[in-house]
């Protein structure tokens, strides 16, 4: 399956559906007189911009940020923040229908009220986004700017006409989703992240092409919320780059939710007859046909390069994989950096959020801070949460390092079984013979709290050994942590530590 | 009260015998179950070429009348239409996975199978050393063993990559999925290697066993993977006791304990009882491939719970129905002998009405209302599951399989490829 790029948001059509609202006009704005010459200037008002304009302008730096459409970027506006919101009354209304495994009565008539769930979704949205309006970025002595800027010179952007003096620069203008190129797709109309939550009602029939964390967050929220969901992947497993047995638990979990799975499955073309799309999909040798209201796709994302004039600054990129950077997270160009979507293979906030402030050592004050030495967890808010940190155990083989892991099912936590969320585990990989932690993987409803016990660990250069001297609370989920750690204190306790300590205790 | 010695023989007596009465004497194909209408599984004719030197060592059967029924069975294979057409026998000297019982043609659009293939191997090879004679039938059975396993071209199967792909289809190519983490193909790898044709390259299997995950769960230190049968189907011919690939040289363990491990991790699953299913316990366990009652959800006890049809459990990530395989326990005697025994007891006794025509069903579901008063029981009897009863148990009482695959010389260079060092090679 072939991918494509979308038009930058700004010069794409809204698709003419009664569906989907309108997009919000933007607010009045003048942008301000540029000052003699900035520490630094930001292209792209995402979170990564954002925290840079803010670290530099907190330390004193005069700081300009242009932003070519909403400040906040894909995170707040149409990525993490929305579908967090929403995922949330999906889970409540799992949880309603499930009543009785929590010794509850199921209510008599479930009714999901689409409209209100949204409603709160850009409720929260808006109350968010006033973090990151123009007006509050000001008062931290930001110089925000709207428009579409570009390098016009060694030292200069240009934005809405005006020249902008640098001492250095940061490209942050993050990524669009990509869209596969199935005939009869674009002429049938689809979602993506970028418009799927200006929704106003539920589609009856929702297919999702893509089987990675957006897909599988947004096939089960729809399914929950009312939508019967097919989830289409090509590959033989959901979030190809996770542990095998976190995608089967997954895999496992959308099915029992009713979300017909389609592992090992292209979707080969698309043909729209009324109001309704058909969609013919192959694995293998068998081909079937699926009947949809909306089409969302969700295959990756690619990098914001065009129309920035990188070439006129020496600044080296590919449409594939975006501005080349080294492990400082300068581009080709020393003076210029560059961070978030653009340039990172992992896009998350956090990671864009910590790269940031990286940048602003590096950049400002010569830091010599590598990104390489950041601990970056991540996690697919699905039901169960999927988190990782650190190494896989394929990468920890192919680097040579002998690896064991120590495993506790979520089955075996007294929490979890009181809290009947009992699906899941936590994995933490260790080099064996040592207690040094290579990284871990943990499933488990919460998952995407609980593994921040282990990202301090690696970060900090603590062992397994030492976390298992961390007292949890009881009854917590996360004392699955502490459990993994136990279990590598009992091999410690080799035979000959046996029988020493026996014969020390036959006094 | 039975002693288990005699058990042991009844239960492994009866088994055999779903390869005397499942049989199409024209062609030696087997049926994959006794269901009506079902087809021959390639698989299954590997476990029941195994079990004839035994069923002659047993008394069961003669040689004579043993070395003519696997004669006709390996013609019918050398004989059989090799091509791309969709309804060939097999291809590059693989076979599909399922072949209609009375043409040999490929039937259900089953895939050209490389695992069900090395099983069939297997068995052709068990029977060439067994049948070592000087009668006309036996030269010919080993004529015709090697010649079907010197026609199997491994490297096709390659497709390029690294490790090989898990079967083939003319319809469509290559299956999208390999073999990715550990699990019953150490037999094709050991197979594959030893090719005197066309083998793979020694790399091959360092890039499957690379995906393996050693994992310490419920205290035990266990190369994972969940199916009990994963740990079962290579040991039902290769002696793995003492003999170690890097591996496990690493890990300073050998597949044999590995199995033994994962043995407990089952009883130790079964304790903990996460779904609360009815029937499960210390001595009542086995979570396999395996029949299930229903590829739908039923509502139990207020609950509602996701069932499968034949599919693969394993513990402790599932799929988990509820589903037990009683035949699992007796599968791994000879890794565990005493708590595989006391689930065996404990299942015919608890539950005798399992035990149809004297063999166990492929599964059986206490949690879901059924066809009995205990529950839900697989109907019939499948194939693989008699198989690999009689092969372990046999592997227990004399290790007859294991003794006679030790004298293969192709599992001896094929384990010898794979790295394997130590004990009996």
């Amino acid at each position: 399956m072939q991918s494509q790029l979308l038009p930058p948001p700004s010069l794409r059509k809204i698709p003419d559906s009664p569906t989907l609202l309108a997009e919000p006009t933007s607010m009045a704005w003048r942008n301000p007189h540029p000052a003699h010459q900035y520490n630094l200037v930001i292209l792209g008002g995402g979170p990564a911009g954002i925290m840079a304009a803010r670290s530099a302008a907190v330390l004193g730096a005069k700081v300009a940020l242009i932003e070519r459409d909403q400040l906040g970027g894909t995170c707040l506006n149409t990525g993490c923040i929305p579908s967090k919101a929403i995922l949330k009354t999906s889970r409540l209304y799992a949880d309603m229908r499930n009543a009785e495994q929590f010794g509850a009565q199921v209510p008599q008539v479930i009714t999901v009220d689409f409209a209100a769930a949204m409603a709160r979704m850009r409720h929260i949205r808006a109350r968010l986004s006033r973090r990151a309006s123009a007006e509050r970025l000001s008062t931290l002595g930001i110089d925000v700017y709207f428009g579409m800027g570009h390098f016009a010179g060694r030292n200069t952007v240009e934005v809405d006409g005006q020249l902008l003096r640098f001492k250095k620069a940061l490209i942050a203008t993050g990524a669009r989703p990509l869209y596969p190129t199935i005939p009869g797709l674009a002429e049938a109309g689809f979602l993506t992240h970028e418009n799927v939550f200006d929704l106003t009602e539920c589609p009856p029939r929702l297919l999702v092409i893509g089987g990675g964390p957006l897909g599988c967050e947004l096939a089960q929220a729809f399914c929950r919320l009312g939508s019967k969901v097919t989830i289409v992947e090509k590959e033989p497993m959901f979030l190809s780059q996770e542990e095998r047995d976190a995608a089967q638990i997954l895999s496992g979990a959308l099915a029992r939710d009713g979300i017909d799975v389609r592992l090992n499955t292209d979707a080969v073309s698309v043909r729209e007859q009324g109001s309704e799309k058909f969609v013919d999909l192959v694995s293998d040798d068998y081909r079937s046909t699926v009947v949809v209201d909306q089409i969302l796709v969700g295959i990756g994302r690619s990098p914001n390069v065009e129309n920035l004039n990188l070439e006129a600054v020496g600044v080296r990129y590919t449409r594939d994989t975006g501005v080349q950077v080294n492990d400082f997270l300068q581009t080709t160009n020393s003076r210029i950096f560059a961070t978030g979507d653009v340039c990172l293979e992992h896009k998350f906030m956090h990671f864009e959020d910590a790269s940031a402030r990286l940048i602003v050592r590096n950049a400002l004050f010569w830091g010599r801070e590598r990104l390489s030495a950041l601990t970056i967890p991540w996690c697919t808010y699905t039901d169960p949460e999927i988190a990782h940190v650190g190494l896989y155990v394929t990468e920890a083989i192919r680097k040579r390092i002998p690896v064991k892991t120590f495993t506790v099912p979520m089955h075996d936590v007294d929490r979890a079984i009181a809290d009947g969320e009992e699906e899941g585990f936590v994995k933490i990989h260790v080099k064996e013979g040592t207690d040094k932690i290579l990284g871990a993987t943990v499933v488990a409803r919460h998952a995407g709290e609980m593994i921040n016990d282990i990202t301090l660990a690696i970060g900090s250069r603590l062992g397994l050994d030492t976390l298992a001297r961390v007292i949890h609370p009881y009854p917590t989920q996360a004392a699955a942590i502490k459990m993994a750690a136990d279990s590598y204190r009992r091999t410690r306790l080799t035979s000959t530590r046996k029988w020493l300590l026996k014969r020390w205790l036959a006094w | 009260m039975l002693s288990d010695e005699d058990l042991l023989d009844r239960l492994e007596r009866a088994a055999f015998e779903y390869f005397l009465h499942e049989t199409n004497p024209e062609n030696g194909l087997v049926a994959d179950t006794n269901r009506t209408g079902a087809p021959a599984s390639i698989a299954v004719v590997g476990f029941a070429l195994s079990t004839y030197p035994i069923a002659v060592e047993r008394g069961w059967i003669t040689r004579d009348e043993a070395a003519a029924r696997i004669a006709v069975t390996l013609r019918f294979f050398w004989n059989s239409p090799q091509g791309e057409q969709a309804d060939a026998t097999g291809y590059k000297g693989f076979y599909y996975h399922f072949l209609d019982l009375q043409t040999g043609k490929r039937t259900w659009t089953s895939e050209l199978s490389l695992m069900d293939t090395a099983l069939l191997l297997a068995g052709v090879l068990t029977a060439s050393v067994y049948f070592n004679g000087a009668t006309q039938t036996e030269i010919e059975i080993r004529e015709l063993a090697d010649a079907l396993y010197r026609r199997i071209d491994w490297l096709w199967a390659q497709d390029d990559k690294s490790s090989v792909s898990q079967g083939w289809k003319p319809e469509s190519g290559f299956l999208h999925y390999g073999w990715e983490g550990y699990n019953e193909a150490i037999l094709l790898y050991v197979l594959a290697l030893a090719s005197p044709t066309h083998p793979l390259p020694a790399t091959s299997y360092p890039a499957w066993t690379s995906t393996y995950q050693w994992e310490n769960l419920y205290g035990l230190d266990v190369l994972y993977a969940g199916p009990l049968f994963v740990h079962q189907f290579s040991h039902a011919w290769i002696d793995f006791r003492g003999i170690r690939d890097r591996f496990m040289r690493e890990k300073r363990s050998d597949y044999f304990e590995n199995s033994r491990r994962a043995t407990y991790l089952q009883r130790e699953y079964a304790r903990r009882n996460p779904h609360d299913f009815k029937g499960y316990g210390e001595n009542c366990w086995g979570f396999t491939a395996g029949d299930g009652p229903c590829a739908s959800t039923a509502r139990v006890d207020g609950k509602y719970h996701q069932c499968f049809g034949y599919t693969a459990r394993g513990v402790p990530y599932g799929p988990d129905d509820g589903t037990i395989a009683p035949w699992a326990a007796l599968a791994s005697l000879p890794f565990e002998p005493e708590i595989a025994l006391a689930a065996a007891r404990h299942c015919l006794t608890h539950y005798p009405e399992i035990l149809k025509e004297g063999r166990l069903p492929s599964g059986f579901n206490p949690t879901l209302p059924g066809n009995n008063s205990h529950g839900w029981i697989s109907e019939g009897h499948f194939g693989l599951d008699q198989g690999i009863i009689v092969l372990m148990i046999e592997n227990y009482r004399s290790q007859l399989v294991w003794k006679l695959m030790r004298d293969c010389p192709y599992i001896k260079r094929g384990l010898k490829r794979a790295g394997f060092r130590g004990g009996w090679l």
